[in-house]
């Protein structure tokens, strides 16, 4: 399901953070290809710096060391290929639905104002709120909240999807419908998505491959590959086999450091 | 409706008692005058136009004031917001001159700009510029980190990023800074007209004084009456759309100053 070209590479990055108490090496040496097309999944347990690392990719944060390319350009600031979404939503408040998907294409001076609203039209369908088009963030509910950010994260067209546990905050049932909506738009948008997450069978059933991080320092310590067919469902017996075995190497990664 | 009718009867619930108080001969009406005394006196000036000339000179002097106290202070308080430096000095300075009565500008502003126009401005202006700083540096530095990240994600930077993001997501500060402003640009105002007789135009507060000076408490009264009014009047037209919109945004009740 994926190009053949690395569509992001993570070499050798490491990132320490001090504050005025401690220092924390937060990523160690972390290297990782990513191809056009793939999904991929980030796991590990809290403090191990998915976050860190996501945030490096995204152009948020510059590594101390190594770098990140994307498409072969060095990653040197944030940049409308590679949109975040958030744990929160970080819709915009003063904005409405329509208005925060508008946002990120208004920034685009390749597209007529006509073709801007065609598009938001077209992810809020996309995403099922198109009745809510006019709603005010608050109208919404945290399910509404990240479908809307995912449209506005989709809306001006990324190569790059990076997800900080955007589904972390939603109850079971919501969660499970956006696994199946996540999933159907990859596969008709073919963005490459790297997704963070604290929930085993979630990055199962999401990812093509399952990175494995162990904190402190903050470094990757396995990959899963999964080969299961699409469109998978969360609750599939499937991916039993695939749970345990990155639950069973998750614990490893726990032993000798602090647990959550 | 009901509620204009409850208002309604407490107003005139206030009115029958004052008008009590005067009939029960306690006091002397020429301290204490009727109602109907003071609504005399309210209708004659408003008929010989005095009334509205004074409250005209008045607005005048209080929104070009207050517009200009806005135009400096948005931007320098945004400037304050971004560097420590700034806040530091610019943001010390607004915070110690906020604590200033505006009132005490008054004598300065009599020796540098003399019995003009001048004056008045200069007060309004120092009334109101010390609050908008420190409203819009406390909103600016406030704004939840996540949507400037989100927002740099999508690509505003910049003057953008100014005024699309950090302005609105900041708007809840903005507005009771505002309104802080106002209140204390009319207050500073109305104290620099009733200290000083400024040849270019009599305002409210002229009116106030002289009032007091011929001893016609119906007129102290009735200006007190409108002062209010107007008090009551610019929140209606100037900050309750804002709050109206931050309540239904924000999902908060923006009550609080
Ligand atoms: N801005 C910062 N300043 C200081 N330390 C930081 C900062 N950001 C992250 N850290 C530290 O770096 C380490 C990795 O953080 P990161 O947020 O990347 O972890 P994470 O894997 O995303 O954790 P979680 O699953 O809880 O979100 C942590 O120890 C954290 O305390
Ligand atoms: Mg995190």
């Amino acid at each position: 399901m994926t190009d053949t070209a690395p569509k992001l590479i993570v070499e050798g990055v490491s990132k320490r953070f001090a504050t005025s108490r401690a220092a924390v090496q937060a990523l160690d040496n972390v290297s990782l290809d990513i191809a056009g097309g793939e999904f991929v999944c980030l796991i590990g347990p809290s403090g191990c710096g998915k976050s860190t690392l996501l945030d490096i990719m995204a152009g948020l944060t510059l590594p101390d060391a190594g770098r990140v390319m994307a498409d072969g350009k060095l990653v040197q600031g944030p940049g409308r290929q590679r949109l975040v979404m958030f744990q929160e939503s970080a819709l915009f408040p003063w904005l409405d639905a329509f208005g925060n998907v508008m946002f990120g294409l208004k920034l685009r001076p390749d597209l007529s104002s006509a073709e801007r609203k065609k598009i938001a039209e077209h992810f809020l369908h996309l995403v099922g709120l198109e009745k809510f088009k006019h709603a005010h963030v608050h109208e919404l509910s945290g399910g509404m909240k990240q479908r809307v950010a995912l449209a506005r994260a989709l809306a001006p067209d990324p190569q790059v999807l990076l997800m900080d546990e955007p589904f972390a905050a939603l109850d079971a049932l919501t969660r499970d419908q956006l696994y199946d909506d996540i999933q159907r738009i990859w596969i008709e948008s073919r963005k490459t998505i790297v997704f963070v997450t604290h929930n085993v069978r979630e990055a199962v059933c999401l990812g093509d491959r399952v990175v494995l991080m162990s904190p402190s320092p903050g470094r990757i310590s396995r990959i899963f590959d999964i080969p299961l067919p699409r469109p998978r469902d969360i609750n599939s017996p499937d991916l039993a086999g695939y749970t345990s075995q990155v639950a069973a190497a998750l614990k490893g990664t726990l032993r000798g450091s602090v647990s959550e | 409706m009901r509620r204009v009718a409850v208002a309604f009867l407490f107003f005139a619930a206030l009115v029958v008692l004052w008008d009590l108080a005067v009939r029960s001969g306690r006091w002397s009406i020429v301290l204490l005058p009727s109602p109907v005394t003071v609504a005399e006196y309210l209708w004659g000036a408003a008929l010989d136009g005095s009334l509205w000339e004074a409250a005209w000179v008045t607005l005048k002097r209080l929104l070009i004031g207050y517009v200009a106290g806005v135009i400096i202070g948005l931007p320098l308080g945004l400037l304050t917001s971004t560097s420590q430096v700034l806040e530091d000095t610019v943001g010390s300075l607004a915070l110690g001159l906020q604590t200033l009565p505006s009132v005490c500008w008054v004598p300065l502003a009599l020796v540098w700009f003399g019995q003009s126009e001048g004056a008045m401005l200069f007060v309004v202006i120092m009334g109101t510029v010390w609050s908008v700083i420190i409203a819009t540096d406390h909103g600016a530095r406030t704004i939840p980190p996540i949507y400037a990240r989100a927002a740099r994600t999508m690509g505003s930077e910049g003057f953008h990023k100014w005024t699309r993001v950090i302005l609105p997501a900041s708007l809840p500060f903005l507005v009771s800074g505002m309104k802080q402003g106002w209140a204390f640009a009319w207050r500073s105002l109305m104290a620099a007209e009733i200290y000083v007789t400024i040849l270019t135009g009599f305002g409210l507060g002229h009116l106030l004084h002289y009032g007091r000076e011929l001893n016609a408490m119906e007129q102290v009264i009735g200006i007190m009456i409108v002062i209010v009014l107007i008090g009551l009047l610019a929140d209606r037209l100037l900050f309750s759309p804002w709050e109206r919109f931050l309540h239904h945004r924000w999902g908060t009740n923006v009550k609080e100053t």
